[in-house]
């Protein structure tokens, strides 16, 4: 009795090929995905976060701690840039505070970091008497400001010992208690110092390989002050984030279940019904998109709202990019789920495909993990999905909270999109109509 | 003095209608013609091509040859979509809506103005039977009251000519009387109308003409005693069950069961049935049941479309 059921259920499972993807190839599609994104590809290396450089000191002290850090792999300083809103292909200049702090709200580096004036001269500044480094950062993703605090923390203290010394010796001497080298003894530290410096100077040579540093916890050599300049103002930051990327997601699996309808009533018989009457494959199809895109919008809409209610999401004070990014976001996941349904044979394959399509998209698109943690390959990938470009859209206005003709290049994308999914979704309709 | 009218031209015109699907011929030169408030049964087996034709009469299918014509006209789509209507074979509406929603929802879109759509789906209530269940979701219907609401979802726009593909499919037999009394009113409206059946015995008692299908041509059109004289004629068929096995029969007759039952072909009841049962008792045989059958529609269709399986 049980080896019959059990032959029946196995006979099944092999004749049906959406139930076979369902089991095995999708958990190894999202397997690959998260390992590809978390598994730290390219020889477990950790992405590599982008640091804009401001050097207001211009010091050798102040030169020798940044290009000890360039040296680190965790880290791409970039010390030039286009002016703001250039053209392409405009000269790049030098890095000033401004531009900085541009590069940060504007999402191009995770951090800035500033070396002000005088900087050199107290370093190492253990007494904490000098004026501070200043690490201009977006906490979008919180994890690249502990870093670099770290690594800064490593360079100053294993790339300048011989500076750390003469320091310690100089205040040593100055506190008052007595403590004076004699001349030989001055002699020899001079000797040794001499020798450390030469040491330090050639490791400057060497790649530096020790990158898995752990974030120090506040005090060190190097005093810096952090500067949130996205989140600081949000009551709650993070869920700004979240409720982006959740809503983007869930909006894609409502518009791609609501496109199913399609197929639901070509099964049913109703689609035949339907394209008897006056309204035509073109009229239907439109039909069912604007009403996916109305839902999408208010899918959109009461999660925002929630977030705004219970979560304290700064909803009222950006209105207006809200209600782009959304009509925009819902119009694009309403003619890719139309889009999407006029591709699948059936229900059952609908399911299976939009699983993949959708939570591959999320992954890398950022839907489930903010894109700044993924190496900057994939990061790359995340922008040939509909994901990383709403996704965009939305951060561009309740996070970096830019104004709302800062949108155009997501909005264009996105109206692109909805045309060539109407478009595809059209042609692939066909099959439905007079034969 | 009496004047001859003219003679009414048919409403729905097929001539020569071939369609094929890849190496699958569904019409091969299929021709017929249903005239005006008709009540037409298109009858054929499994895949003999009454749902193409239909679909092509719709203009769902394109013939690759061949001409359809309704009131002798050939008509853009829009007029055909004005002019006619298909009620599905399957039932084609949203289980989540009410009765009175699937009306107005499809009489709407085939152009029923707002301002008459209340009347229409009123009346549409009323013929059906369902103004009790009205405003109830018709997922909890029967399976007699949804296909009496797919009719009439197909005819709120009041179609000149209606195409029914198995209408009376999987309902019991008081609801098909229901829809068959639907359809007489209907025609009696002035509509004509064409439905297709596997139920032989509908197609003979309801339907005026009866066109056979098969293999995509139309192997047979007429009334029922028309098609009839064309295959198994008008002979009746007797069947004599005996109380035990009888060598020789009568002449012209068959036997079975080892000589125990013998069937035999008889033009008048009367005169022929007594001399059968003389000519058993004269061979020393009793008579335990007689049945005589007259010729029939099942009989016919069976002679023109074969025995053989066509799935």
């Amino acid at each position: 009795m049980i080896s019959t059921l059990l032959r029946i259920q196995w006979t099944r499972l092999r004749r049906d090929r959406v139930a076979q993807t369902l089991t095995f190839v999708v958990p190894i599609v999202f397997f690959s995905i998260f390992a590809l994104i978390f598994g730290t590809t390219g020889g477990g290396k950790t992405p590599s976060v982008k640091l804009a450089v401001v050097d207001e000191d211009r010091s050798s002290v102040s030169q020798r701690v940044l290009a000890a850090l360039g040296r680190e792999e965790g880290l791409k300083l970039v010390r030039e840039a286009m002016p703001r809103n250039s053209a392409p292909n405009t000269p790049r200049l030098a890095i000033d505070r401004e531009r900085a702090v541009s590069l940060v709200q504007d999402g191009d580096v995770a951090a800035a970091l500033i070396v002000p004036q005088e900087w050199g001269k107290h370093f190492p500044d253990f007494g904490q008497e000098g004026p501070e480094m200043e690490l201009l950062a977006d906490t979008s993703n919180p994890v690249a400001p502990q870093m670099i605090f770290g690594l800064l923390q490593k360079v100053a203290m294993s790339g300048s010992p011989d500076l750390m010394m003469e320091k310690g010796l100089k205040q040593m001497e100055a506190g008052g208690s007595g403590f004076e080298l004699t001349a030989k003894q001055r002699e020899q530290m001079t000797t040794m110092l001499r020798q450390l410096r030469a040491s330090s100077e050639a490791a400057e040579n060497e790649t530096a390989t020790a990158t898995n540093v752990a974030p120090a916890q506040g005090g060190g050599a190097v005093n810096v002050k952090k500067v949130d300049l996205l989140g600081a103002k949000k009551k709650n930051p993070v869920i700004a984030f979240y409720a982006a990327g959740i809503a983007v997601m869930f909006l894609l699996f409502t518009c791609t279940a609501t496109g199913g309808s399609l197929l639901e009533e070509a099964e049913d018989g109703t689609l035949e019904r339907l394209l008897s009457t006056r309204i035509g494959m073109t009229g239907l199809l439109l039909t069912k998109w604007l009403y996916i895109t109305l839902l999408g919008m208010a899918q959109i809409t009461v999660m925002f709202v929630w977030g705004a209610v219970v979560f304290g999401l700064e909803l009222w004070n950006h209105l207006p990019g809200f209600v782009i990014m959304t009509t925009v976001t819902a119009a694009a996941a309403g003619g890719f789920g139309m889009c999407l349904a006029t591709f699948c044979r059936s229900r059952g394959q609908l399911n299976a495909i939009s699983n993949i399509v959708i939570l591959t998209m999320s992954a890398l698109g950022g839907s489930m993990v903010p894109r700044a943690f993924m190496p900057e390959s994939l990061q790359k990938a995340g922008l040939f999905t509909f994901n990383g470009w709403a996704l965009d859209g939305f951060l561009k206005v309740f996070w970096r909270e830019r104004p709302v003709w800062e949108l155009w290049p997501q909005v264009a994308m996105l109206m692109g999109l909805t045309l060539v999914f109407l478009w595809l979704a059209r042609r692939l309709a066909r099959r439905w109509e007079t034969v | 003095m009496g004047q001859d009218c003219p003679p009414v031209p048919p409403v729905l015109t097929i001539r020569n209608a071939c369609k094929s699907f890849g190496a699958n011929q569904a019409l091969r030169g299929a021709a017929f013609e249903l005239r005006d408030r008709e009540l037409l049964a298109l009858l054929g087996p499994n895949g003999a091509g009454k749902t193409t034709l239909i679909r092509a009469i719709a203009g769902r299918v394109r013939l690759d040859e061949g001409e359809i014509e309704l009131f002798g006209e050939k008509v853009d789509a829009t007029s055909r979509r004005r002019l006619l209507a298909v009620v599905p074979q399957e039932l084609a509406l949203y289980g989540l809506l009410t009765a009175r929603e699937n009306l107005a929802g499809f009489g709407r879109l085939n152009g029923v103005s707002s301002e008459r759509i209340k009347d229409k789906v009123a009346w549409a209530l009323d013929w059906t039977g369902l103004a009790d269940r009205a405003d109830e979701p018709i997922r909890g219907f029967s399976g007699g009251m949804k296909r009496r609401l797919n009719l009439a979802c197909s005819v709120l726009h009041d179609p000149r000519i209606l195409l029914l593909d198995e209408p009376t499919v999987g309902v019991d037999p008081q609801s098909r009387e229901k829809i068959y009394d639907m359809l007489e009113k209907l025609r009696a409206g002035g509509m004509s109308l064409m439905v297709t059946t596997h139920h032989l015995e509908e197609a003979e008692a309801r339907c005026e003409r009866i066109v056979v299908i098969d293999h995509g041509v139309v192997v047979a059109s007429g009334t029922l005693p028309e098609l009839l004289e064309k295959t198994v004629g008008h002979l009746r068929s007797v069947t004599l069950t005996l109380d035990r096995p009888m060598l020789n029969g009568p002449a012209g007759c068959q036997s079975a069961d080892h000589g125990r039952v013998w069937h035999a072909r008889i033009s008048d009841v009367a005169t022929d049935l007594p001399g059968l049962i003389q000519s058993v008792q004269a061979a020393g045989c009793r008579v335990e049941n007689i049945e005589v059958r007259s010729p029939n529609l099942q009989a016919a269709f069976i002679a023109l479309t074969g025995k053989d399986l066509r799935e």
